[in-house]
Parts: C-alpha cells; sequence; structure tokens
C-alpha cells in the first residue's frame, strides 16, 4: 500500500506493506494512550465519511481518527432507500471531485462499490466495508490486536467462526492473517460456509468441538437475524447450541486462547456475555481501540502518498 | 429487383456439403446458379477476391428492445447491427415489454422486420402471459401468426406441470419449445457462479447445478410427453452430458450456446466488470471446454447471438445490481471463428453451426445457398483481422463482453434478397 493510492481490498497486500502499516498504527496506539498524538498529519485535508449503509462504529472510529490528525471531517449519510439503485453512485463521484475531496471513506451494500467508485474520482477511497466482499481496516485492526497480544501471527492458529459466506470481515481477515503466516480455520454451519473458501488456505470444519482444540484465537462473526428468515439457520437458539461460543466450549481451544469479535455482538446468539465481557480473555474492547490507530495509520499513509503524486 | 453474379469466390453452403471455388448468381433476389459458371451478359458483378460466400446467419436467440426498451435497440438499430454481423435471420425473444404473448404483436414485429428489407424477423411466441411463467399463453394463436417457437426468453419454466401440459400441448401442432435452464430457486439474487472467484469478490452466486437440474428435469418432461425441447444458453458440462446422453435415447432435445460460453471464463468479471456480467454467468475454465467440444461433437446444434442491448446505466453499477447481457450481433462470427483458427472445428462445422443448421432446427428458411431459395448471403475474409471495440460496434448499445478482443474473421459483404445490406 505505501505505493498505492487507495485502500479497497486486502487482496493484492504484500506482507511488507502490511507491517508498515501496522507498525505506524501500533505507535499512533501508543500516542493515543499517553494524549500526545500530533494533530498536524492530516492538517487542511478534507475526509469525507460516505455511508451508504448505517454503521455508527466504523463511522465514528474514521471520524476520530481523522479529526485526530488534524483533517477537517464530514460524513454523508446516504439512505438505501433514497439510493435509486446505483446511479448516484457516480453522480455522488462528481459531486465530490468538485468538493475537492483528498480522503473518502467508503461503506456499501454492494460488493465492488468502493472500487467503482475509486475508477471516478480523485480522492484516494478507502473501502470501509462493500457488501459481502472486503473490510480491510477491520482485517488490519484485528491483526494489530492479535500481534500486540502474541507478538506474531506466524505459526498462530486462529478460527473465525460462524457466518463466514455474509462476511466481509472474515474474507478480509482469511487473506491477512494468512498472508501474515497464521493457520486459519473457519467454523461454521454449511449453509454459511461459501464454496470455494478452501482455495483461500483455510481448513473448515462444521462443529466447534472439531474445529476448536488447538486455537490460539476465537474470532467470533455476527449472525443477522435474516439468515433465519431466509432458511440458513433454523434458529437462534439452534445456532447458540451448535455454534455460540461460552466458557465450556472455549475451553477445548488451547489455554490463554484469547476471543474476538468485530462488533456489534448478538449475545446470548453468537456469543455468551460472560465469554464476551471477561476481561482475561476478551480482546472486544481493545479491537475498537486499536480501530482508531489502524486508520490514522491507513488515512496518514494515503495521504503522503497522494500528496506525492499531486 | 436485385440481379447479381458474385465471381471469384469459395462458396461454403454446410447443408449441401459444398465448399469450393466458384461463382453465385442471383436473379430477382432469388439464387439462381451456383458453382463453376459464368456471367450472363448485363449482371452486375462483384469480385470476391477468395473470400467465403456462405448463407447468411441464422441467430436464433437475440433481444431488439423494441418494444419497450427502444433507448437500449430498436429493430432498425438491431438490423443494422446484424447486417454488420452477417446475419439475415433472426429470431427475437418475447420478453419485452410488452411481451410477445398476443397474435396481434407477432403480426406487428413480422412487418417492422420486413421494412427493415435487411432481415427476416422470426418473433418467439411467448410461453406464457407476459412471460411471468403462471398461465399458457395462446400458443396456437401465437403460432398461427407466426411465432417460431416457444419460450419466456429469459425467464426458466420453474412449474414442471406448465411445462408439462405447453411440451404435450404444442407438439400437436408441431412447435418447438425453448427453455433457459437455469432453476429459478437456486438461481434467485445471484449474478456469478458459484466458486473460489464468486466467494473471492463477495458475490451472490449460483451453484452451475442450477443449469443442469432443469435440464434433466426438463429432459424428463419431454421425453414423458413427446414433445420437441430446445435449450438455450447451455454452458455447463453436466448439462451437455444430459443433452448428449437425451439425444442417444431418442428424445426430442436440441441445444444452442452463445460466443461467451466458449469463448470466456468467469475469470472476464474479476474487478467486477460488468460488461462480462452475463445471464446465465460466465462459467469455470472446464465448463468452457465442455462447451467447445460439444461444438464439436454436435451435442450443441447451433450457435446463437443472445444479443442482449442494454446502456451504460444499465451497466456503470455495482456488480450486482448491472444489467445482465452482452451485445452480440456483430461478433457472432468473429467469435465462432476462433473456434476455427483453434482448430477445434472445421470451417464447415462453424458456418453449419450459424446457418443450415439453426435454420433447420426452427424450420426456417434461409441458411442454404440452393437454388431457389432467397439470397440472403455472407461474404467473409476468414483470416482478416479486426478488434473489438465498444463503442465502435454497430447497433445502438455497446455493451460487449469481447472488448478489445482481436478477431479473425471479417464480414466484407452482406446480401439480403441480393440487395447488399453491408459493406
Amino acid at each position: 500500500m505505501a505505493h498505492a493510492r487507495h485502500l479497497l481490498a486486502i487482496e493484492g497486500m504484500h506482507p511488507p506493506e502490511i507491517t508498515q502499516l501496522l507498525d505506524l498504527a501500533e505507535a499512533y496506539a501508543l500516542l493515543n494512550r499517553s494524549g500526545k498524538t500530533q494533530r498536524d498529519a492530516l492538517r487542511g485535508k478534507t475526509l469525507i465519511n460516505l455511508f451508504f449503509e448505517d454503521s455508527t462504529r466504523t463511522r465514528t472510529s474514521f471520524e476520530l481518527a481523522g479529526k485526530r490528525l488534524g483533517a477537517d471531517v464530514i460524513n454523508m449519510s446516504v439512505s438505501a432507500s433514497s439510493v435509486n439503485k446505483g446511479e448516484t453512485l457516480l453522480d455522488t463521484a462528481t459531486t465530490l471531485n468538485a468538493m475537492n475531496c483528498d480522503l473518502l471513506v467508503v461503506r456499501h451494500d454492494q460488493s465492488g462499490a468502493p472500487a467503482l467508485l475509486a475508477q471516478k474520482v480523485d480522492a484516494c477511497v478507502i473501502n470501509a466495508g462493500d457488501g459481502t466482499h472486503e473490510h480491510p481496516t477491520q482485517a488490519l485492526l484485528d491483526a494489530l490486536t492479535i500481534r500486540r497480544h502474541k507478538g506474531s501471527l506466524e505459526q498462530l492458529t486462529i478460527a473465525i467462526c460462524g457466518d463466514i459466506a455474509h462476511s466481509r470481515v472474515a474474507r478480509s481477515n482469511i487473506l491477512l492473517l494468512a498472508t501474515l503466516g497464521a493457520r486459519v480455520r473457519l467454523i461454521g454451519p454449511p449453509t454459511l460456509i461459501p464454496a470455494g473458501i478452501e482455495a483461500l488456505g483455510v481448513q473448515v470444519f462444521h462443529s466447534m468441538e472439531q474445529g476448536l482444540p488447538g486455537t490460539d484465537i476465537v474470532m467470533m462473526l455476527r449472525l443477522q437475524k435474516e439468515r433465519m428468515s431466509r432458511g440458513l439457520v433454523p434458529s437462534a437458539r439452534e445456532y447458540f447450541r451448535r455454534y455460540g461460543l461460552d466458557h465450556a466450549r472455549l475451553a477445548r481451544a488451547n489455554p490463554g486462547a484469547l476471543v474476538m469479535h468485530p462488533g456489534p455482538m448478538n449475545r446470548g446468539v453468537e456469543i455468551d456475555s460472560a465469554v464476551a465481557d471477561d476481561p482475561a480473555i476478551s480482546l472486544i474492547r481493545e479491537q475498537v481501540e486499536m480501530g482508531v490507530a489502524v486508520r490514522m495509520a491507513v488515512l496518514d499513509t494515503l495521504a503522503r502518498t497522494h500528496t506525492r503524486n499531486v | 429487383m436485385s440481379d447479381l453474379f458474385i465471381h471469384n469466390a469459395r462458396l461454403l453452403d454446410p447443408a449441401a456439403g459444398l465448399d469450393a471455388p466458384g461463382a453465385l448468381l442471383v436473379l430477382d433476389g432469388r439464387i439462381a446458379d451456383a458453382g463453376d459458371i459464368t456471367a450472363p451478359e448485363g449482371i452486375p458483378t462483384l469480385d470476391g477476391a477468395g473470400a467465403v460466400l456462405c448463407p447468411g446467419l441464422v441467430d436464433l436467440r437475440a433481444r431488439l428492445g423494441e418494444p419497450g426498451f427502444e433507448y437500449r435497440e430498436t429493430i432498425a438499430s438491431a438490423a443494422l447491427a446484424a447486417a454488420a454481423g452477417g446475419i439475415t435471420t433472426l429470431c427475437a425473444l418475447p420478453d419485452s415489454a410488452p411481451a410477445i404473448d398476443d397474435p396481434a404483436l407477432v403480426h406487428l414485429l413480422r412487418a417492422r422486420g420486413e421494412q427493415t428489407r435487411a432481415l427476416s424477423l422470426h418473433p418467439y411466441g411467448a410461453l406464457t402471459r407476459a412471460c411471468r411463467g403462471d398461465d399458457m399463453a395462446e400458443l396456437f394463436l401465437l403460432h398461427e401468426a407466426g411465432a417460431v417457437a416457444f419460450t419466456d426468453g429469459g425467464r426458466a419454466t420453474a412449474n414442471a406441470n406448465l411445462l408439462r401440459r405447453a411440451l404435450a400441448y404444442a407438439k400437436s401442432f408441431g412447435a418447438r419449445i425453448v427453455q433457459f435452464p437455469q432453476e429459478p430457486s437456486l438461481a434467485a439474487g445471484g449474478c456469478a457462479t458459484e466458486g473460489e472467484l464468486a466467494t473471492r469478490l463477495g458475490l451472490p452466486s449460483i451453484p452451475a447445478a442450477a443449469e443442469s437440474i432443469q435440464v434433466a428435469r426438463d429432459i424428463a418432461l419431454a421425453q414423458l410427453t413427446g414433445g420437441a425441447l430446445h435449450f438455450s444458453c447451455v454452458s455447463t458440462a453436466a448439462s451437455l452430458d444430459l443433452i448428449r446422453a437425451a439425444k442417444r435415447a431418442g428424445i426430442d432435445v436440441t441445444a444452442d450456446t452463445a460466443p461467451p460460453y466458449f469463448d470466456l471464463n468467469e475469470t472476464a468479471i474479476g474487478d467486477y466488470r460488468s460488461f462480462a456480467k452475463l445471464s446465465p454467468p460466465l462459467r469455470a475454465e472446464c465448463d468452457r471446454q465442455a462447451v467447445v467440444a460439444a461444438l464439436a461433437d454436435g451435442t450443441i446444434d447451433a450457435i446463437v447471438s443472445d444479443h442482449t442491448p442494454l446502456d451504460a446505466d444499465d451497466k456503470r453499477l455495482p456488480f450486482a445490481q448491472a444489467g445482465a447481457g452482452g451485445t452480440g450481433l456483430a461478433t457472432l462470427l468473429g467469435v465462432t471463428l476462433a473456434q476455427f483458427h483453434g482448430g477445434h472445428l472445421t470451417l464447415r462445422q462453424a458456418i453449419s453451426l450459424l446457418t443450415d443448421q439453426p435454420a433447420r432446427l426452427m424450420k426456417l428458411p434461409g441458411g442454404t445457398l440452393a437454388r431457389g431459395s432467397a439470397a440472403d448471403l455472407l461474404l467473409f475474409h476468414p483470416d482478416r483481422i479486426w478488434q473489438v471495440q465498444a463503442g465502435k460496434l454497430a447497433g445502438k448499445s455497446q455493451n460487449t463482453p469481447f472488448d478489445g478482443r482481436a478477431l479473425e474473421g471479417t464480414v466484407l459483404a452482406t446480401f439480403k434478397a441480393g440487395r447488399r445490406v453491408f459493406g
């Protein structure tokens, strides 16, 4: 990414680019904790958060990251109902170009929408989640969180559990964790495991009992209620019975195994509150913290590259 | 009427087994003679310069945009594109707006086709009212009005009982049912073939088996009823195996495919290229190879353009929201000839799949150089190279999945009833 103009996907990124970003994010994390963040890296730059899909957490995280670096941050929420399919997507690009936006953070419910925008806008585009494709900053913050606790990702066994099929977080994480040398397992019901995913170098399990032994990190994914209505899972309680993470199930993983969740959680559906709120094993709060640091690193890096190119 | 003498040509008439240098005489718009003949006095002559002279192409599957989507294509603009592609006979899908489910609409389309003077336009009749898949259309009245066969276009018939009745009923007056084989419940919402690539791109996908499941069921219905069934845009190895076996068993099934399915594979949609979003979606490489094999061994009876004009606003959208389909009239010959140049088909096979075989399948005039038939002719250079460029093709819409592709095989001239309509 050191030379790329946009951050659209983890796919295609090389280990040195990722490590560079994580190192910078780590530095920002320490600065954030000390309250000594320099506030001028993005001074005079305009950052627009363009969200076609609601997401308070991700938007806030980018907003905070931009403000901590001194950017002028503007939030644009485009409700799905006002979007006449994607036509306004390219209209929006024209508008943004006229506004001389420097950094554009895009969340969209359609896979590939940020890539389409990136072809048309002058700004650096950061994919903040597109459809069921990728959510690269989430994977970066997850990797940073893991690295802070385990030192390195190499040789770690990481299980990603739940609705892989509809998860952009899972796709970005599979690609990123494998690139950094981790062994990735997927655990979920066959109806929520996408076809051909083994080609990404993962091992697939359909039961937590078989998949958890030997894992160092257990990453849980949100199960959306509409999966039940669409017949992919019979019911929430059946799902929790088979795939929900509680302390008893977690005991099958390696001693010292840590738990992650990209949020927002469905307590009692994919994760038991006793696990989610256990500070000894849950990294969920730290993931949010690292989210801001990682986004600062991404914005900073892209803005420098972009300035050089202009 | 048109008189013409074309000499110094390579006459290729697959139906007659003719492939020899010679000349062809057109009198009053009809083929009067062909072979080692000399020009009569006072007839305009054309030097074929050694190029191939064959029957005008017969395309069994195209959407015209008219009625209902004239901003995409009209019959007039489609006729220009067809002429540029060497096509002189074309069957139009009925899933327009309104759908061709009324005899008056069949009459109208045929008349509009005649007005172009470049194209014999044979409309399909809707299989069900409004192509909605619910109630059988007035098949016999449509047949009487000139509907070439019956189909719901891009919609597969989900209801097995409905298809059973339609097959049995259409059989009573010798008409064929054309099925777009894609099991609707498996295909719902999908826009790419299920597999690694669709998973990487995060696109809603359709298993390849959605096609073969529909093919298997419908073959059983054809067997049950004795009706005549044609599968369109067949694109998977499993479907082709089923069709091959059904033909061997004497069941009256036939099949076509379109150039994207033997020339491209799913990797063409990488980077969310919406011009490569087609229906059915592009398949894995092993399926593409199976389509090539089925062209060569006769399992596939015809190559169709599956021309689906869409404008920029239909395509410049996130992939899953973009319209499915590509234009195909101008590129039908060139992409098909790639199989000849690649050594997978003989020239005679390639041209037969575009002329006499589709004509015979739908009992259409054309696809022949026989004396007395209309002088619908194509003169083309099999080796001359051109490059497909979206934006510069004949026709209104430019959504070709072959943008940038270099093709060997150039149309030099197209004749409709002896009248030059292209070149």
